[in-house]
């Protein structure tokens, strides 16, 4: 199976004191330490296990300028066997629409039958995987938690939905997933993984190389733009519950109830 | 010397000389014993190397205290004076033996010397031998099959109990000591000797008396069915020692001749590789058997189902998945199944995690290095769980709970990935009239402090940063802190299998180290004292901060108050990397008694280099272990039952360990844990 997962360079937030830069509309930059994005690294680990059982090969892709090749690289270290570094100018301020443009012309140069994102990055949206599958016109399923090759033409997977139950789908490849956290258990990559795959080339695409018409993705072609960023003020206070440890309890599964957190 | 009247060697058996069959015997024998050894050593030539024959003098000192002197053996004093019985028998019969072997087929064969007095010594020594010997075996084999030590149980995931394999030795050796004795005394009794009193109540002696009064005839068939017994026995012994955990009788000699030499360190991922050259090695770590090195599979040979090294295993004690018995004794069975007696090795190499060991067994260990201290026949367990960690960080099997600050620590060189900038943050917080040298802002001084990460950023750990400082001032030494340049020592980073990591962070650390231009280095983590002094090269001398405490009160540098509330009792837990690794017992217990008015107990059984583990650090407090108890909370419980109210230790991680433990414990308000830093300093005369 030809398999093309899709990796976002973020600022770790394990790693990182975020703090909301002077023009309100990005956070300030100069201090943080990337990686890749939590959920990319479930997906890329659920690729080359894929691959490790069926065969075939993962391919790493990532939209980013030159400092996301590091990012590429440690996915690779993985157990990938390519990766695809699309940056150009043009390419900045892309929205969640541009991305998947971009993506999706990418995923075009090659024959894939699975193409896997992370269920979400760093801004939250969740919205490449599916408009990635839109523009390709494959079927997508979000939120991924299990996947089964079956015969060769479609897989079974498993989606997490709300209150921990679990849906069960069969879906046709080609297709795109979106990957949620906890499907796997990724492996480890340290110095000497990335040092493996040092001296595989990673191309590098640009606007013209996918055929993209650069003013309609970047900033000039985005339909939406970041206006502000900031940290939500504090509570005034917290709740203080007070009893015996039996009326503790009690209250507490009380306002738990009421919260919705247990039924 | 004295007409025998019958001799094994002149007898006849069944119409033959029975010679033939006492030459058959030993030569059957040792041809036996010389195929099962050659087999036995099969994987060991395709081990990995370790250099093992640098340092000869000391290796031989060591043969002369650990095997010879049997050091170890009284640490558990029942056993090991039992132990110490046998030991020294079979070593005092071995010439008896060798010599009831030749007997068998030369005509009373006596030594070279020891036909005169020397050989009548001899024969009075060598008869209270095998008597002890056997009133131990007895003793022995009735703890064995009904006080059985709880120490000596096989869990059920392990496989059968032990104790038939056990009790089937102390027969043959009872059995050798018996016939040895019988023969002699069949030989007494038939030339009607008076038996001397200087034997008086050995075997031989009770033998003699017995039997004395019997026919000639009947005596030499006892004697002949004696001998031919204790010629079967010892040569099938022999045969049967490399079969199991008898196999120490013959490999204890070299195990403790090639032991480790030096505690603290780590070998090197391959030995006659360096540093530069590890990025050409093509796979890291121990993942098959043969990936051990030949001194490693020798330990699993020697290991002699003791139970020792688990008995004083934290780990096992608080339920981890861990017993280091069992890395031995499973590793032992899996060498005999794969390399079988007779035909080829089993060509179906199983990886060693998944196959024989578990993952969550590896990540179990603390590296406290309670067991090898205790391991009478110096078997090494360290070196081998990281070169197995080694392996599985290889092959990506790091549990997610340590990728995280795996991934900090190279991006940020810390384990929490904060900012670098603020590493030297905690120096706001000394207090006035100490002023705080940093080599980020171009100072120098003769001494460097090195914080490493938790002192540097753990809210609480920052206050040993800052008793540390304060008491370096008091105490007149000129010092400096590196600050944002300084890395995470890499200590644990090495021990969790991360080698390349950390490779970096010494890299970097070094650079800063000679930056400095310190002549010495001071430090409050026993962790990071460790890595400086046994993991990186060249460093200055680095000393513990609780050595300079000592040295500055000899010396009335620093002058301590009495204690304002005298009414709590202290004890002191000795850090595993200051104690056993490093060998710092006295420095930090001086350091508390020389504050007037403090009284100090011990936690007797646990304390010195039978210290308990207070769960371990470094990457250890991020791993998620199975297990029912915190080790921290067995801790506490010693140290509640040794009457203490305070616990002074000498390293954030055990601070860090026993402070948790002690509210898991819910004995918080009436334990509570102090880093000697904070004591000395709470006690500073100014």
């Amino acid at each position: 199976m030809e398999i093309l997962v899709c990796v976002k360079r973020v600022p770790d937030a394990a790693e990182n004191e975020i703090v909301v830069g002077a023009g309100g509309a990005d956070i300030k930059r100069e201090d943080l330490v990337y990686s890749v994005n939590e959920w990319d690294n479930y997906a890329v680990e659920e690729a080359v296990q894929i691959v490790e059982r069926e065969g075939g090969n993962v391919t790493i892709v990532s939209m980013g300028d030159s400092e996301a090749e590091e990012v590429v690289r440690r996915e690779m270290a993985m157990g990938a066997a390519q990766g695809l570094l699309l940056t150009d100018a043009a390419f900045d301020g892309s929205d969640g629409l541009g991305i998947a443009t971009i993506l999706a012309a990418a995923a075009r140069k090659g024959e894939y039958d699975l193409i896997l994102t992370g269920a979400l990055a760093d801004d939250g949206a969740g919205q490449v995987g599916g408009m990635l599958a839109a523009l390709l016109d494959w079927p997508y399923a979000s939120v991924v938690n299990k996947i089964e090759t079956k015969d060769g033409k479609s897989l079974r997977i498993g989606r997490e939905i709300e209150g921990g139950t679990q849906e069960i789908s069969d879906i046709e490849t080609p297709c795109v997933l979106s990957i949620q956290t906890g499907i796997n258990e990724p492996r480890y990559v340290g110095i000497r993984g990335i040092r493996k795959v040092a001296s595989i080339e990673i191309p590098i695409l640009d606007a013209g190389a996918l055929g993209l018409d650069a003013a309609a993705v970047g900033a000039a072609g985005a339909n939406v733009r970041r206006i502000d960023y900031f940290v939500p003020q504090l509570g005034a206070s917290a709740e203080m519950l007070e009893g015996s440890i039996e009326e503790l309890a009690g209250k507490l599964v009380d306002l738990l109830k009421a919260k919705g957190g247990i039924r | 010397m004295v007409h025998e009247p019958f001799s094994p060697a002149t007898a006849m058996l069944a119409g033959m000389p029975a010679k033939v069959l006492f030459a058959l015997i030993p030569l059957v024998g040792l041809v036996c014993f010389a195929w099962i050894i050659a087999r036995r050593l099969a994987p060991l030539l395709r081990a990995a190397p370790h250099p093992c024959w640098q340092r000869i003098p000391e290796r031989i000192l060591l043969v002369l205290k650990i095997w010879l002197a049997q050091w170890r053996q009284p640490r558990y004093m029942l056993a090991g004076v039992l132990h110490i019985v046998v030991f020294f028998g079979f070593l005092i019969l071995g010439a008896r033996s060798m010599q009831l072997v030749i007997l068998g087929v030369v005509d009373g064969f006596v030594w070279p010397g020891f036909g005169g007095t020397l050989g009548a010594a001899y024969n009075v020594v060598k008869d209270f031998a095998s008597t002890a010997v056997f009133v131990a075996v007895a003793i022995l084999a009735v703890r064995r099959a009904f006080f059985k030590p709880a120490r000596y149980a096989v869990p059920e995931k392990y496989g059968k109990d032990h104790t038939p394999e056990a009790l089937f030795v102390l027969g043959l050796i009872a059995t050798l000591m018996i016939s040895e004795s019988a023969f002699e005394g069949s030989l007494l009794a038939a030339q009607g000797e008076s038996v001397t009193s200087a034997t008086v109540l050995t075997l031989t002696w009770g033998f003699a008396r017995t039997l004395s009064g019997l026919q000639t005839s009947t005596l030499a068939g006892i004697n002949l069915a004696a001998y031919a017994i204790h010629d079967l026995t010892f040569f099938f012994f022999l045969c049967f020692l490399p079969f199991g955990k008898h196999f120490h009788v013959i490999t204890s000699l070299f195990n403790v001749f090639f032991m480790r030499l030096q505690t603290g360190n780590i070998k090197p991922v391959a030995y006659g590789i360096s540093d530069a050259q590890l990025d050409d090695v093509k796979s890291f770590g121990v993942k098959e058997f043969e990936d051990f090195t030949w001194k490693h599979m020798l330990d699993f040979y020697s290991c002699v189902d003791c139970g020792r090294c688990s008995d004083r295993c934290p780990a096992n004690a608080v339920g981890r998945p861990l017993s280091p018995r069992f890395i031995s004794i499973k590793a032992r069975d899996y060498a005999f199944e794969h390399y079988p007696l007779f035909g080829n090795a089993k060509a179906d190499a199983v990886p060693l995690i998944g196959g024989i060991y578990s993952e969550d067994e590896i990540w179990s260990c603390t590296t406290c290095g309670a067991c090898e201290e205790e391991c009478p026949v110096g078997i090494e367990y360290i070196d081998k769980m990281v070169d197995l960690r080694r392996g599985m960080v290889d092959d990506g099997l790091v549990p997610q709970s340590l990728q995280k600050p795996m991934s900090a620590l190279e991006k940020r060189g810390n384990p929490w990935g904060k900012l670098e900038k603020k590493r030297a943050e905690w120096t706001a917080g000394v207090g006035e009239g100490v002023n705080v040298k940093l080599v980020e802002k171009g100072e120098t001084a003769e001494t460097l402090y090195f914080v490493d990460s938790i002192t540097s950023y753990d809210d609480r750990m920052q206050k040993i940063a800052q008793a540390t400082a304060r008491i370096l001032s008091k105490g007149d030494v000129d010092f400096v802190v590196i600050g944002k340049d300084e890395k995470d020592s890499g200590h644990d980073v090495r021990r969790f299998g991360e080698e390349m990591l950390f490779q970096s962070l010494k890299e970097q650390n070094s650079e800063a180290i000679r930056a400095s231009e310190a002549r010495r280095i001071v430090v409050n983590d026993p962790h990071a004292m460790n890595a400086l002094r046994n993991d990186y090269e060249d460093m200055p001398p680095v000393q513990h901060v609780s050595e300079m405490i000592a040295l500055c009160i000899e010396n009335g540098k620093l002058k301590l108050n009495p204690l304002a509330d005298a009414s709590k009792t202290y004890t002191y837990h000795d850090p595993c990397y200051l104690g056993r690794h490093n060998g710092t017992y006295d420095s930090p217990r001086q350091a508390i008694d020389a504050i007037p008015g403090l009284k100090r107990v011990e936690m007797k059984g646990n304390c010195r280099d039978r210290s308990f583990c207070c769960g371990g650090g470094g990457l250890m407090l991020f791993y998620e272990p199975e297990e029912e108890q915190r080790m921290g909370v067995v801790r506490v419980q010693q140290a509640c039952e040794a009457g203490a109210d305070v616990i002074v230790t000498a390293c954030p991680y055990c601070l860090t360990n026993i402070e948790d433990a002690i509210k898991v414990a819910g004995l918080e308000g009436r334990m509570e844990v102090l880093d000697l830093v904070e004591l000395v300093d709470g006690q500073l005369q100014h």
